[in-house]
């Protein structure tokens, strides 16, 4: 009996999951399909599900007007070179909070967290001027640096909650054999904390792909990235839903794929620490 | 003589190099509109016609680029060298010294053709900050088939009472029609562009003279009380979540009898490709209560010069190919005259061909019916037809907006409305220094 109702609960589980699954990808699928139908169809009433003619015009479309692979190439050096150098920064002071923590360390790691509870519209003024004065404007490397500072508190809380597991005695170990700080960071901390690193890199690699604000705001056409290739077939005067839903997949998609590719390490670097 | 040769070629590649080097990038900052992704497709006509200036463009949404260009501007980012501005924005920024004045535009350019309801809201002290690219107004845009069966027929310029009327006859909610579609989404652009234009007819004015707030007066009380029974009886449900697109589609799958909205839908509506009804559409002006005054509004997306560009000269270029008669002949001949920017120049009017275009007259004659320097029927301090040109306005007209659009929820009544639109809006002048 009891091997019964364990069966029809975990049978009760996994249909949960997968509802809970099918609402949260509904509106990925409706925009893949929308993509493939006409301006007409996109907005047909009753929605038509699959039973039309497909159609890759609208992606032709987008390609002719767009030009897609500069906006790719800003996403793709944006995210990782703000992720790299954010890991850059972190790993030594995440080190620092996790085996050598002081009276402060729980509020420095909070003060750092408060941070990303402002609004970011609340510094675009300074940052645009700052931005201005020093000749970044529309450049990647300006973004390069904003978004890093976005992403460093999340980088460093995930590093420092994967530091934490690490045992100080094999650090102290490799002191003992003499080696340094830098050597001990470099040969020892960082290969232990490998699946770690790159569940960070991973999860910051999409949250930079995936910015919206600054991207925005900080570029014109140069250095504008996927969002603003995005921004640019949204419409509040036209029903142009079906080239918008092309833009959007043709944005979505190299980050989907690393996404399906890493779910593993990025469930365990999401879930690291919260179960003992 | 080889080496004169070699100097010679030298020369040239100098030349040549210099030339290269010397032609200017100009970045124009624009909405994705259909007209103006039209311009950007046309581009080679310009580029041909000047060699020396590259164009890269910015396109995004309406409201993203409001913002964006307004920090520009503010903030002399220097980003942009054109930006597409509204009608709202013209007058505010060229008052704010952020404009080039657009003199000296050519010979060929013909700046009295330009239409006078349009000009004016364009220009200030005497001088014109942006070039209008394409303009509207508002009207009717009603199904003619279901007006036939309801035994009605549209006048070309109907009352509110008619309008009730209409509504009332051509609704059929279990065959999901709805006799009008009006906009009901919180905005300043959104259904106060509608409300504000309507209020209009209605004798209403958002200021007295004083900048005191009216919308405790009768007339505000009569046009939103009217909009609300419009709506709740012959109206979509979920209407209060409704802009132009959600209208749009509504009208195009015919579950629209009439819709009052901006003139440039027309194209989209009679486009067969797009829409199911577009044989059986028919147009007339925004309705009206007798009072002078039509519930239509005025807009136009505008090319502007900001003050900090170092490239004015090769932007005035730009600004004069792209609004002038040359640009409107060259999309006539491409794509038709249909899809030829309306609403700007006297002389498309006069051209036989775009006269034939079904609602190319009634455009005209919503943009001629509208008076954005004396818009209401009572005197008002402010320029603008279904806005107040004060920088406040964005922020006054958004907030007032969301009080309405409440009330088409059945969140609140309309006398709650109208008393929370008219304490909001003495709270915000006053802080701002209107009134004391």
């Amino acid at each position: 009996m009891a091997r019964k109702t364990t069966a029809t609960r975990k049978a009760g589980v996994t249909a949960l999951a997968w509802i809970i699954a099918l609402v949260i990808f509904f509106p990925i699928l409706w925009t893949v399909l929308t993509s493939f139908k006409t301006e007409a169809v996109a907005i047909a009433d009753p929605p038509v599900w699959f039973n039309f003619d497909w159609t890759l015009e609208n992606y032709a479309t987008v390609q002719e007007r767009s030009n897609y692979a500069r906006h790719f190439m800003n996403s793709v050096i944006i995210s990782l070179g703000s992720t790299l150098l954010g890991l850059l920064i972190a790993v030594p002071a995440a080190w620092a909070m996790a085996f050598v923590p002081g009276k402060r360390t729980k509020d420095v790691l909070m003060w750092m967290l408060s941070t990303k509870m402002m609004p970011a519209v609340g510094v675009l003024i300074p940052i645009y001027l700052l931005f201005r004065n020093l000749g970044l404007l529309d450049t990647r490397s300006g973004l390069v640096v904003v978004l890093m500072l976005m992403n460093l508190p999340i980088i460093i809380w995930m590093l420092y909650t994967y530091f934490k597991e690490i045992p100080g005695e094999i650090l102290e170990a490799a002191r003992m054999d003499g080696a340094n700080l830098r050597n001990e960071i470099i040969y020892v901390l960082t290969p232990m904390a490998v699946p770690g690193i790159a569940s960070t890199l991973l999860l910051n690699v999409i949250l930079a792909w995936n910015e919206a604000f600054w991207t925005l705001n900080l570029t014109a056409a140069k250095a504008a990235p996927l969002t603003a290739f995005i921004a640019s077939y949204s419409s509040p005067e036209g029903l142009f839903y079906a080239k918008l839903s092309a833009a959007s997949t043709m944005a979505i998609a190299p980050i989907m794929i690393l996404g399906w590719f890493s779910q593993k390490q990025l469930v365990r670097g999401l879930t690291f620490g919260a179960v003992k | 003589m080889k080496s004169m040769t070699r100097a010679l070629l030298g020369a040239t590649a100098v030349a040549a190099l210099a030339t290269a080097a010397s032609a200017e990038t100009l970045t124009i900052a624009t909405v994705n509109n259909g007209d103006m992704i039209r311009m950007q497709g046309l581009t080679e006509d310009f580029t041909a016609q000047h060699p020396d200036i590259e164009l890269e463009w910015v396109t995004l949404e309406e409201n993203v680029l409001r913002q964006r260009v307004t920090t520009d501007i503010a903030t002399k980012g220097g980003q942009y060298d054109v930006m597409t501005i509204g009608t709202y924005e013209a007058p505010i920024w060229a008052a704010q010294g952020w404009l080039v004045p657009l003199e000296d535009m050519g010979e060929d350019y013909d700046v009295d053709d330009i239409l006078p309801a349009i000009r004016s809201g364009l220009t200030h002290d005497g001088k014109l900050y942006a070039a209008p690219f394409y303009a509207e107004s508002s009207m009717v845009m009603y199904r003619t088939d279901l007006m036939e069966k309801a035994g009605l027929e549209m006048p070309d310029a109907p009352t509110w009472d008619f309008i009730k009327e209409a509504a009332a006859a051509m609704t059929d909610k279990e065959g999901e029609v709805y006799g009008i579609c009006l906009r009901g989404k919180a905005g300043w652009g959104e259904n106060m562009a509608f409300l504000t234009a309507m209020s209009n007819s209605y004798g209403a004015r958002w200021f007295d003279e004083e900048w005191n707030p009216q919308f405790d007066g009768e007339a505000w009380k009569a046009t939103l009380t009217d909009y609300l029974d419009l709506m709740n009886n012959y109206g979509p449900p979920g209407a209060s979540g409704n802009g132009f697109n959600e209208n749009l589609s509504l009208f195009q799958t015919g579950k629209c009898g009439m819709w009052i909205d901006a003139t440039v839908a027309a194209s989209f509506v009679t486009n067969p490709n797009d829409s199911q009804v577009a044989d059986n559409v028919g147009f007339a002006l925004a309705p009206d209560n007798g009072l002078g005054k039509r519930g239509n509004w005025l807009w136009a997306w505008n090319l502007a010069i900001p003050a900090g560009t170092e490239k004015a000269d090769a932007a005035k270029e730009f600004v004069a190919w792209a609004t002038s008669k040359h640009y409107t002949e060259l999309v006539a001949a491409k794509d038709g005259w249909a899809n030829v920017p309306p609403g700007t120049r006297q002389s498309l009017y006069e051209t036989p061909e775009y006269i034939e275009v079904p609602f190319a007259m009634m455009t005209l004659q919503s943009i001629n019916s509208a008076d954005p320097t004396n818009p209401t029927v009572d005197p008002v301090p402010y320029t603008g037809v279904q806005f107040v040109a004060i920088p406040e306005f964005q922020g006054l007209g958004t907030a007032v907006g969301q009080q309405f659009s409440a009330a088409l929820a059945g969140q609140m009544s309309a006398e709650d409305a109208l008393a929370a639109a008219q304490s909001l809006t003495e709270r915000e002048m006053k802080k701002a220094g209107y009134i004391k």
